[in-house]
């Protein structure tokens, strides 16, 4: 649908912070979901999953991902993907100024604020 | 902080070889956000310059901004990049509080500019030329403020506190490929090709460029490889640790020649590099250690199901070329001959990152000459003083107000750079400090000459001695004239009354 | 009499609205008493709106009162200042923002919620004149095919108060169906207009792609979600759709196409009732095993029906529509895992503190487990499975092939055929708490509506009848190529029609009464 133009993959160790394995790989084969698997991916959603809701998470993706992974039968290279369903393109807007939220209708749903900015926990992380 | 061990910089130089990769984001002066309508502006109150769409409010949806579009394009042309025929934008997936919807909105398969390269000139002239592998645009997050704790960083806060006027500012990152053979020259190249990015986005007018207000950020990839001897193929390619929080020239410069001479004493003393994401501190000269880099960094990009493909017509693309700014090594050839200046003021000006500040002043109105000698040369002092850039202290048109006054005999050399420490310290325009300090130069004769005559009177074996056609005697007069003048007078002009109401 | 107003239809009542016969405040308190009455069992609504809709009739008939209210017969009110509709109330789907209502999208984590906007739809229906009546209920973030997954409980299906409504919007369905308003709006992302209609005996459309705004609907998976009409005729939908649809600047894959009168293609549909010309396709993956025998009974007499008024059905084949399950059960948790990434604590919603604090991560993480239901944290994680580093071309690469698949079998049989058509669910309505335990069985309920939101293309459930072996609502689905809604309302007009006049009255008139019969001194028939 598009005409791809990828950058060189080749040369983007040193600067590129970001790279995607070319294919399943590594982690194990298509469907082997294991519950430290389950636990990794809950820790990037952000969600404290119980143990055992651990247990039975890993139980039913490993049967959903049994299903669904039938897409690879026919999901052959030739085939371009498809991300919207209605081709559309150069999609702008004009660099005009519009309407902005009041600082308190920004805050009005907050769980905690300080008057004008959202108030959060202390952050350990690294910003990225 | 402990003092990590750090190796000479020579030695090391001596034992690796520098290698390289920069990743510039450069903010966007278009008047809207990247997604929304709401004000590209994040100074002033917080959370003002923010719509549903700035806020990651459930619902709400982003629209590209076309000229934001163009300003890539143009400065991707100017980077002698490719311009994609389709480009689209992809969802980065990391949780942030800065990040409103928890997602930035980038290009990841599908940049809008590709392979193109920079020539940077280095302090002895040579020309380097740094490869461009991309340039892709992305909206920048909100900001956060860190509370409780010693210093306001975020170790040891208490809590933290949002401000999401900046969320959705758009930026463009441009990121080099591998840079090789920089060399002992690696941190001049480092800031030699930041100022180079600066001057071209400036000079094509997409950006404000502030480096100390974060309009362009650094990020700097280092890592070391082992010389061979010649013959033998070259060793592997070494770890890299990523810097951050670089934020002007100067530390672009010091925190490379920094990094080059930590990891070598590490490699030195048989230790491993971690591949990691470092922190500049300009103020202990240092970079600390963030959070290492790992597999677990699984940013799951995906094509942005909300946004459609940027496909840009062939003659948008010539327009666009068609108003780049002339490219930076013949520009710099153009202005030296333009301002005829010798080789080595220019190579100053190059080498001290102020080409921009200087032409810019001359827009406003100064001589080059004037200009290159205010910021070479004062402003460049106070600036080394301070442990920050020239161009963060004072604009260029101030400094253009400045020279005039100079010029127009209002401030004497001397009173001008009482004048430029008021502007630096913020108390207004040239004119302002002036006024508001009292510090213009009397131009008054009548004021003067009252102060000569009484001057004369009090040093009556001085008047004798100027009438005996000693000349020189009429310094202590002078002297005593500027110092009731509390300074403020043209001592020329002193002179010459002085030598006037003695004869007379 | 508040009785007979709800029982009306949409244009039914806007017409009495328009010759002053009745008050739009007599209609909304006719419609807050039926709510009042039956909704304690029902439970469409998560939020009704009293005060609010009273006070919005008022203005309504003031307006009427003075002048100041344009009918306009065609509808062609998009964008314009009141419709045909004006003063008629409406239920909407909380995936909505309201600026003043909440807006939970069914989940714990926005409970209270009440967003600082209005979403372009919801801005459109109070343009036209007409009267949000509440928000309705539905499975948590539009996840699930019965609203069991609810985090305010499950909407009862009013034909069987012990069966599940349809999902996501069983509420909408449900509200439409037990007379609680004569309107609603959905979304539909994998079948949750389409599938609610059919189990609940109403209609309901899933437009074309980027036909309807999709600003200020709480996405589930972008590139699929559609907003659309819930009504109990075709002509409702309709006039309806005339409301909400066109292009929006706030959403970029909104189209600009400029679109016929739906309400009149349903008027035509209605009127001539001939399908002459008519070429239908009957989709030989959507039928026979897994489909119940009085869902493939009642579908069958249907078609017969549309042979009889001329139409030529043939049997069209679309292999890779087998596929397409799997493929949206890719692409769905894979876009939803990142759009209900905001859901953080941050600047609206849920916060939950872990016992001893703790960092802002951890404050996120026991919110987004205290406040998700089980059935969106299995998509979240599926989805960020799906994207994973070494994961992401196997699956959602694979998945986005799928659709490629998908949309070429589309185009391969639109070349013969005008419409296809199908029932619109394998099953009628299920019991409540049946398939809560079996994700997949849930899933393959989905079967017959999925492709059309992987293809974009627009689609109808309207119902044709009860099946025998459980007196429940049958659903048929036809869909047309994309752009082409109108060709929907037509021919649904003209089945209704041709259904109606087999029958002799509407199929909801023969839903049980929920009312206590008390409350009403007079029972007149149906409409």
């Amino acid at each position: 649908m598009s005409t791809e133009t990828p950058p060189s993959e080749s040369a983007r160790p040193a600067t590129s912070a970001n790279s995607r394995p070319a294919k399943a790989d590594g982690d194990g084969a298509p469907g082997e979901i294991t519950s430290a698997q389950v636990e990794h991916l809950a820790g990037l959603a952000r969600i404290k999953l119980t143990p055992e809701e651990i247990t039975k998470l890993t139980g039913e993706l490993v049967a959903i991902v049994d299903n669904v992974a039938k897409v690879t039968e026919v999901a052959t290279p030739d085939v371009p993907a498809t991300s919207h369903p209605i081709p559309l393109q150069n999609v702008f807007r004009d660099d005009v100024v519009g309407v902005t939220l009041t600082q308190e209708q920004a805050l009005s749903g907050a769980p905690e604020h300080d008057g004008s900015r959202f108030r959060v926990s202390a952050i350990l992380g690294e910003e990225q | 902080m402990a003092k990590p061990a750090l190796m000479p910089y020579e030695k090391a130089i001596e034992l690796y070889e520098p290698v390289l990769g920069f990743e510039v984001h450069v903010e966007l002066n278009t008047k809207t956000k990247m997604f929304s309508d709401a004000p590209n502006f994040f100074g002033g109150e917080p959370n003002t310059n923010v719509t549903p769409v700035d806020l990651g409010l459930p619902g709400s949806l982003p629209v590209v901004n076309e000229q934001a579009v163009k300003y890539a394009i143009s400065l991707g042309l100017a980077l002698g990049c490719s311009i994609a025929p389709s480009s689209r934008f992809a969802r980065k997936n990391y949780f942030y509080p800065d990040l409103a919807k928890n997602y930035q909105i980038s290009q990841f398969d599908e940049p809008i500019a590709f392979t193109g390269s920079v020539e940077v000139e280095l302090p002895d002239g040579r020309l380097f030329t740094v490869p461009i592998e991309r340039a892709h645009m992305e909206e920048d997050a909100g900001k956060l403020t860190h509370v409780g704790g010693a210093t306001g960083r975020i170790q040891g806060a208490e809590y933290s506190l949002v401000d999401y006027n900046r969320a959705g500012v758009p930026l463009v990152e441009i990121v080099t490929d591998i840079i090789y053979g920089a060399e002992g020259d690696a941190p001049e190249l480092a800031k030699a090709y930041v100022s180079t990015i600066r001057d071209i986005v400036v000079a094509l007018g997409i950006s404000d460029a502030k480096m100390e207000r974060g309009n362009l950020r650094c990020d700097a990839n280092i890592s070391l490889r082992p010389r061979t001897a010649p013959g033998e193929p070259p060793a592997k390619l070494g770890t890299r640790t990523e810097t951050k929080n670089v934020n002007s020239l100067r530390s672009v410069e010091r925190a490379i020649r920094y990094e080059i001479q930590r990891q070598a004493a590490i490699l030195e003393g048989g230790g491993t590099i971690i591949q990691e994401t470092r922190h500049w501190h300009e103020d202990t000269g240092q970079t600390s250690a963030g959070r290492p880099k790992s597999d677990a960094d699984d940013y799951r990009y995906f094509p942005e199901p909300d946004l459609l493909p940027v496909v840009p017509s062939l003659e948008l693309i010539e327009v666009l070329r068609a108003g780049l700014p002339e490219a930076p090594v013949a520009r710099r050839r153009r202005l030296k001959a333009d301002w005829g200046f010798t080789d080595l003021e220019f190579q100053d000006v190059v080498n001290s990152g102020l080409l921009t500040e200087i032409v810019e002043t001359t827009k406003a109105g100064a001589s080059a000459q004037s200009a290159r000698k205010w910021w070479t040369g004062e402003i460049a002092r106070i600036a080394n003083q301070r442990g920050v850039d020239a161009s963060s202290l004072v604009s260029p048109l101030h400094v253009s107000e400045l020279i005039a006054l100079v010029e127009s005999g209002t401030l004497t050399d001397r009173l001008a750079r009482q004048v430029l420490e008021g502007v630096i310290e913020g108390e207004g325009t040239p004119d302002e400090v002036v006024a508001g300090r009292g510090l213009a130069v009397v131009s008054d004769d009548g004021a003067l000459i009252a102060a000569i005559d009484e001057a004369l009177a009090a040093q009556p074996d001085v008047l004798a001695k100027i009438r005996d056609g000693k000349v020189q005697a009429a310094g202590a007069v002078i002297g005593a004239v500027m110092k009731a003048m509390k300074g403020q007078a043209d001592a020329a002009r002193v002179r010459e009354l002085v030598l006037e109401r003695a004869s007379a | 009499m508040s009785h007979d107003l709800t029982r009306l239809t949409a244009s039914a009542l806007a017409e009495k609205l328009r010759t002053r016969e009745v008050s739009s405040l007599e209609a909304v308190d006719a419609h807050l008493d039926r709510i009042a009455a039956v909704d304690p069992d029902v439970h469409a609504f998560l939020h009704v709106a009293a005060d609010q809709a009273r006070a919005t009739a008022r203005a309504i008939d003031a307006r009427r009162a003075s002048g100041d209210l344009s009918a306009d017969e065609t509808g062609a009110a998009r964008g314009g200042s009141a419709s045909e509709l004006a003063g008629v109330p409406i239920a909407i789907k909380d995936v909505l923002c309201t600026i003043d209502m909440p807006s939970t999208a069914g989940s714990k984590i926005l409970e209270g919620w009440v967003p600082p906007y209005d979403a372009t739809v919801v801005a459109k229906l109070r343009r036209a004149g007409l009267i949000p009546l509440g928000k309705t209920n539905m499975d948590e973030f539009a996840m699930g095919s019965s609203t069991e997954h609810s985090a305010y409980g499950p909407t009862h299906n009013p034909w069987d108060l012990d069966r599940i409504p349809g999902g996501s919007g069983g509420g909408s369905a449900a509200a439409v169906a037990a007379f609680e308003a004569p309107l609603a709006l959905g979304s539909d992302t994998g079948g949750s207009i389409r599938q609610p209609a059919a189990v609940t005996g109403s209609v309901g459309v899933k437009p074309t792609y980027g036909g309807v705004s999709r600003y200020g609907a709480i996405a589930l998976a972008s590139s699929l979600d559609q907003v659309g009409p819930v009504s109990r005729t075709v002509l409702d939908a309709a006039l309806l759709h005339d409301v909400i649809g066109g292009h929006d600047a706030r959403d970029s894959t909104s189209l600009r196409d400029e679109w016929p009168s739906f309400a009149a293609a349903a008027r035509e549909g209605a009127a001539t009732r001939s399908l002459k010309g008519l070429k239908v396709g009957i989709v030989k993956e959507l039928q026979g095993d897994g489909f119940q025998k009085g869902v493939t009974q009642r579908f069958e007499e249907a078609v017969a029906l549309l042979t009889a008024a001329g139409a030529e059905v043939i049997e069209v084949s679309t292999p890779s529509f087998e596929y397409a399950i799997s493929a949206y059960y890719l692409i769905l948790p894979a876009e939803a895992s990142s759009n209900l990434a905001k859901f953080d604590s941050v600047r609206f919603g849920l916060r939950v503190n872990p016992p001893g604090g703790g960092t802002v991560e951890d404050v996120m993480s026991a919110t987004r487990e205290a406040g998700f239901g089980p059935e969106v944290k299995r998509r979240i994680i599926l989805g960020t499975y799906a994207l994973s580093a070494g994961y992401y071309d196997a699956y959602y690469g694979s998945a986005q092939k799928v659709r490629t698949l998908i949309q070429r079998d589309f185009a391969r049989v639109f070349a013969d055929v005008d419409v296809l058509v199908s029932p619109s669910a394998p099953t009628t309505a299920f019991k409540l708490g049946e398939k809560l335990d079996d994700p997949l069985a849930m899933y393959l309920n989905d079967l017959t509506t999925i492709p059309a939101n992987l293809a974009g293309v627009p689609g109808i459930s309207l119902p044709v009848g009860l099946a025998p072996e459980d007196g429940l609502p049958v659903g048929i689905q036809f869909m047309a190529p994309a752009r082409e809604d109108a060709r929907l309302y037509k021919l649904g007009a003209t089945l209704e029609a041709l259904l109606e006049e087999k029958r002799g009255h509407p199929l909801l008139s023969e839903a049980p009464d929920l009312a206590p019969q008390e409350m009403f001194a007079s029972e007149e028939g149906a409409v």
